[in-house]
């Protein structure tokens, strides 16, 4: 076989404290297409970003086309003949599309020329690879599929022999995804090197002809596509951890005390969210939402939480409705009965420049007890915060303190005890231990079970798979916005796993 | 036929006081064009007059004057892409720095180097860029209407003032038909296109408020060395604010930016040559409704009652490469 | 996303840093009087001097301080809101319409201690409508408030040059100010106050509306920090996303944050117009408005910062007085250098000594100092 196309060599890139990428070592023939799978967070993305360019590794070396390269820069990487096309488009939108063909290509001081040039090029790359688009059409008002076309169409335009596609099918509907992999495969036959990140094994096992999986940061196997199954590759991805077994009875579940039905969500770019969504959770159990990050989850529930506006549907608290697609105002709801704790406690969840204490009251600041007139009772505050700190073991134990100083676990047990002290009937949570270390996060499930065991009705929301498993009573799966499953708590890694990838059967994925 | 001359007389000066406005707007769009909003355009054109009006005393040359003007008008710009560009700052709050420096160094170094209250000395004529007299003005001056029009109108403007004019096709070309003016206008709406196309974003946003600080150096030129005679204090009087109301009026565009400046121009003139005095149907008009009335024009634009003025998306907002 | 600073002492970050940005800029003020050829350290003693050295320059000092704390406390409350008000200005010059309605028409009925309550009401009344039109057209129409404000201090101008040229100004008077308040409209002088120091006093403007100033100070503290609304008031601008998520309604707070701010501004009328001249004139507010902003980012938007910052302003401004008397190559314009310097260096290049001082820090004690780990979140 000829020299590989790109090989990364002990890349290791670290963001503070957390190690996105660790001793990566990666070879990528050439004329291939090969996909690189793993959950959110397993550092794919960050991968891709240091062979573009755009972060530079602490250590390792990459060589493209077998001579070693420096990539410093976006430049050098597309000099070296790398393009990349990104999850989030870096398009400029009010442009049209050659304007942002030729952005960074023009060749020369003045527009007329390269302009010229690029649409005879844009015609040439529109007969060789199918990839039809207008040229003078202003990018705000494409598809989004075409609007990914045009990134690829800028990628080639700079003659770029790899091509680095990162989730390229989250914004694209079936049909789209469909023609996008015609033209990879188009590329494939032209010679053309194509890597190909994603979470969706079916789009694996359709066109790549190798896959690496990452897990955690590392590379933990290559595969040949024909060499392999969707099994080996979603444990691979998941892998087999040690499932965190939580003390806990049998749920005994009462009346519907949350009910979801046919909930459409867009976001503002007019994508659909979440498609036609409905469910229930009733007092006393846990209903788990898997899925990978992206899918919709997090529109879901903060749609559920009066925080987005709903595109259609309806959903009752207790029998009574929440007027999801207008007015519903999350302090409303939290009067009603609902608490929140939400998956971004940086920037929603929590004021970090705030005192302790003035977080451990976050929506709830208008209840009476914390108030005297127009003034806020400092000392009932601080003395609730305190018993907070010490019925939830929130450390440093000091309400004075600000909130940036606590560390990840304890400031989400800020946000955790604040929500579960509000006594509500129904508890929405997202992604209760990200960045949370291991002592937390035992006491978070346990607390989350308590909860269960009260009566209240729980949502869960969680992209790690073993937290959903050993939490929830029910598991339903989120897949491109709609949910395509429901488990029991005991259903396996695997099952679990496919489904989260979109193979709804086995019989699909082959 | 004296309506006529009346007309054409206030036109006349509607040309000559929309021109500081004029350069100052344009001066705003390179930098508000690439994301760095900028309302220190009043301090660096009046900077750049009193620099214009002290080298012209001093070494008797307007051309001296201009090249002044431009070098303290660009190295305040500079000033401020430090803040905004390198140090990542707020920018309303360095354009604010930046017009209370200008405001206050000028009165003091004024009246430091030359003692006349804050002014600098009166020109003579070749520290001046006196009027240009277009081919034939004279010849035709008596022509009716055509004449006119051509020798009082057009002709007999200062050099600065066709400058000017011309510079708004010249942006216009720059920002529409150059590979700068491209990329200028890609950095505005998104950085981060722009940084992964391999441009340097800090580089490019320091050339564009080096073009703001030129084009303020040149305002600042004007009002010393043409429409006066020398640098009197605060002899911007607020200019550089009607520019950045014109230049949102203009939605960041030249050619409607010099219509917006013609039509505040012309408000100006028409305060000055009716000076209160009745007007039909409407009585007696204050002449501070004139002055008011751009600020009040923007306001409503801005309130989006009359169309919608989007601001560059990325105005305003310092590039961070995003994790 | 890690913090972009690693994290300093308390001290240091509230105490240190600002105090070093502060001296950077009276360093390059410094450099602008080498420039005009004067000694700086001497033009420093005349200030300090003119600005404190007598009774009657303390008075004076503070009567400037009483218009830069008003103006201070309105920038920091629409900073606590994350909103830039650069209209304290505009506010304040209109406000002056409200204390001349109660004074033209109350001077000869009642006493000053029931005229000046009024006034109070007047002047704040009419500084917040100021600032409520903008205000509102940021909630509910998002036009950035910046740009609003600027163009609401040239209307404001144009308004009172209008209104004291053509309508209050008595009939046969030439100047473009109303008539001169009866005693019923002119406040009590606190320069008592000096004198029991010891410090004798001629005459000075300083008068009871300092003690407004203060009280003013305290309820925004107490507002800010002690009360519901100004709770609400911080998460707005600390956190947009938070306040939502929290039930604030956004166009809620934005407004009544402004409304607060333009009546503390407009307040700042009061001490030039009841407290020494007497009668409304043109220009009265004379940069006021502005310096409220320097006071502000100095003060870092604490009124315990705002007043000691409002104090130097005012030395400046007397001090300055007293130094063009001395030195009159250098006019108090010097200020408006002072002034803009100091918002360059304590606003805009607020971080510039910082990573210099991280790293000073961090070879001192290495261990404790240095770049924070993120609390988490992979890539």
């Amino acid at each position: 076989m000829a020299e590989a196309a790109i090989e990364l060599v002990g890349i290791n890139k670290s963001f503070g404290a957390v190690h996105a990428n660790r001793d990566i070592d990666l070879k990528v023939h050439r004329g291939t297409i090969h996909g690189i799978i793993g959950e959110n967070g397993a550092g794919k993305s960050t991968l891709m970003s240091i062979l573009y360019g755009f972060y530079q590794a602490d250590s390792g070396s990459i060589s493209v086309n077998g001579k070693p390269t420096t990539i410093d820069t976006p430049n050098d990487a597309i000099a070296a003949g790398i393009g990349m096309v990104h999850q989030h488009f870096m398009l400029v939108e009010n442009f049209t599309v050659l304007e942002n063909v030729i952005l960074g290509a023009e060749g020369e001081p003045l527009l007329n020329t390269s302009i010229a040039k690029a649409r005879s090029e844009l015609q040439r790359l529109e007969r060789d690879y199918g990839l039809e688009v207008d040229p003078d059409a202003v990018i705000e008002q494409l598809p989004v599929g075409l609007q990914q076309r045009v990134e690829i169409l800028k990628a080639l335009y700079r003659g770029a022999d790899i091509l680095i596609l990162d989730e390229p099918t989250g914004v694209l509907t079936p049909a789209e995804a469909d023609h996008l992999f015609r033209i990879l495969a188009q590329l494939k036959d032209e010679g053309k090197t194509v890597v190909l990140i994603t979470h969706k094994l079916r789009e694996i096992m359709a066109i790549t002809d190798a896959v690496s999986v990452m897990r955690q940061g590392e590379m933990v196997a290559t595969r040949k596509t024909s060499e392999t199954t969707v099994e080996e590759l979603a444990e691979l991805m998941v892998g087999r951890r040690v499932l965190l077994r939580v003390e806990k009875g049998d749920a005994n579940p009462g009346d519907v005390k949350l009910a979801v039905r046919n909930l459409t969500v867009r976001d503002s770019r007019g994508v659909t969210m979440v498609d036609n969504v409905s469910f229930d959770v009733r007092a006393g159990e846990i209903v788990g939402i898997a899925g990978v990050a992206g899918n919709g989850q997090s529109e879901l529930i903060e749609s559920i939480s009066g925080i987005r506006r709903a595109l259609s549907g309806e959903v009752t608290l207790d029998g009574s409705p929440i007027d999801v697609t207008g007015t519903a105002d999350p302090g409303e709801l939290r009067e009603r009965g609902m608490a929140h704790v939400p998956e971004d406690r940086h920037h929603v969840g929590l004021v970090l420049q705030f005192e302790e204490n003035e977080n451990s009251i976050l929506g709830y600041h208008d209840k009476p007890q914390y108030l005297s007139g127009p003034l806020l009772n400092r000392d009932a505050i601080v003395a609730d915060a305190k018993d907070k700190i010490e019925k939830y073991d929130i450390r440093p134990g000091n309400p004075m303190l600000k909130t940036a100083n606590f560390s990840g676990g304890n400031q989400q047990k800020i946000v955790l005890a604040r929500e579960m002290d509000a006594d509500p009937g129904v508890l929405i949570v997202g992604q209760p231990t990200r960045g949370v270390d291991v002592g937390a996060i035992e006491f978070i499930h346990k607390r989350l079970i308590d909860m269960r065991d009260q009566g209240k009705a729980v949502l869960l929301i969680s992209v790690e798979l073993d937290e959903i498993r050993s939490l929830s009573d029910r598991i339903l799966v989120m897949f491109d916005g709609r949910i395509v499953g429901e488990r029991g708590p005991d259903a396996t890694e695997g099952e679990l796993g496919l489904l989260m990838a979109g193979v709804e059967s086995k019989e699909a994925a082959e | 036929m004296e309506f006529f001359t009346t007309i054409v007389q206030i036109l006349d000066s509607t040309v000559r006081l929309s021109v500081p406005l004029l350069l100052a707007c344009l001066a705003g769009l390179y930098s508000e064009r690439s994301g760095i909003f900028d309302i220190g355009l009043e301090g660096k054109m009046l900077a750049g007059a009193f620099a214009a009006g002290a080298a012209a005393a001093v070494m008797g040359s307007a051309w001296a004057g201009l090249a002044m003007a431009v070098l303290i008008s660009v190295g305040l710009a500079l000033v401020h892409g430090f803040a905004s560009i390198t140090h990542r700052g707020n920018q309303i709050v360095s354009g604010v720095a930046i017009n209370f420096v200008a405001a206050g160094s000028t009165i003091i170094l004024g009246q430091a180097w030359f003692s006349q209250g804050g002014r600098t000395p009166s020109l003579a004529a070749e520290g001046r860029f006196g009027a240009v007299n277009l081919p034939f003005a004279d010849a035709v001056a008596d022509v009716p209407i055509v004449g006119q029009i051509y020798s009082e109108l057009l002709s007999g403007h200062s050099l600065l003032v066709y400058f000017a004019f011309a510079m708004v096709p010249f942006t216009w070309w720059v920002l529409f038909r150059t590979r700068f003016g491209l990329r200028l206008r890609a950095v505005g709406e998104n950085p981060a296109a722009v940084d992964t196309a391999g441009i340097s974003v800090a580089w490019l946003r320091y050339r564009a408020v080096i073009c703001t600080g030129i084009l303020c150096g040149f305002a600042g030129a004007y009002l010393a060395l043409a429409m006066n005679a020398g640098f009197v204090k605060d002899m911007t009087a607020g200019r550089g604010f009607i520019a950045l109301a014109a230049l949102i009026f203009a939605k960041w565009r030249p050619v409607p930016a010099m219509m917006a400046c013609l039509l505040f121009g012309f408000l100006d003139a028409a305060a000055i040559r009716l000076g209160g005095s009745p007007l039909p149907i409407v009585g007696r008009v204050p002449v501070q409704f004139f002055q008011a009335l751009p600020y009040v024009l923007t306001v409503v634009l801005l309130a989006g009652f009359i169309g919608k003025a989007i601001p560059p998306r990325a105005g305003g907002q310092p590039y961070v490469k995003e994790r | 996303m890690s913090a972009p600073y690693a994290k300093l002492p308390g001290w240091a970050d509230y105490g240190l840093i600002p105090v070093i940005n502060l001296l950077v800029a009276f360093l390059v003020a410094g450099l602008v009087v080498m420039l005009v050829g004067e000694n700086p350290l001497r033009a420093a003693g005349i200030l300090v001097e003119g600005a404190f050295g007598r009774g009657q320059s303390i008075a004076y000092t503070l009567y400037y301080a009483t218009s830069f704390i008003f103006t201070g406390l309105a920038v920091a409350v629409a900073f606590h809101c994350g909103l830039f008000n650069i209209g304290g200005e505009g506010q304040a010059y209109i406000a002056g319409v409200g204390v001349a309605v109660v004074c033209l028409t109350l001077d000869g009925v009642f006493p000053w201690w029931i005229n000046f309550p009024l006034a109070i009401l007047g002047a704040g009344a009419v500084g917040a409508f100021w600032a409520f039109i903008p205000g509102i057209l940021q909630a509910k129409r998002g036009s950035h408030i910046v740009i609003t404000t600027i163009m609401f201090n040239f209307i404001a101008a144009s308004v009172m040059v209008y209104l004291l040229v053509d309508v209050i100004k008595p009939a046969g008077s030439m100047a473009p100010q109303t008539r001169t308040f009866l005693e019923g409209a002119q406040l009590p002088k606190l320069n008592w106050v000096i004198e029991m120091l010891g410090l004798p006093i001629r005459s000075s403007p300083f008068n009871i509306t300092f003690l407004l100033a203060l009280v003013c100070a305290w309820l925004v503290w107490l507002l800010i920090w002690r009360t519901r609304l100004g709770y609400e008031i911080r998460t707005q601008g600390h956190s947009p996303k938070a306040a939502r998520y929290a039930g604030i309604g956004e166009a809620r707070i934005i407004v009544i944050t402004m409304i607060i701010s333009g009546a503390l501004a407009g307040m700042m009328a009061l001490n030039p117009i009841m407290g020494d001249q007497h009668r409304v004139q043109l220009d009265f507010v004379t940069g006021a408005g502005f310096v409220g902003i320097a006071v502000a980012l100095m003060g870092r938007s604490h009124p315990v910062g705002i007043i000691p910052a409002a104090i130097l302003f005012g030395a400046l401004y007397q001090g300055g007085a007293e130094l063009s008397f001395e030195i009159p190559t250098i006019s108090r314009d010097m200020i408006v250098i002072i002034q803009g310097l100091v918002i360059l260096f304590a606003g805009a290049l607020e971080h510039m000594f910082r990573p210099q001082i991280q790293t000073i820090f961090a070879t001192l004690r290495p261990r404790s100092s240095g770049v924070e780990a993120p609390s988490g979140e992979g890539a």
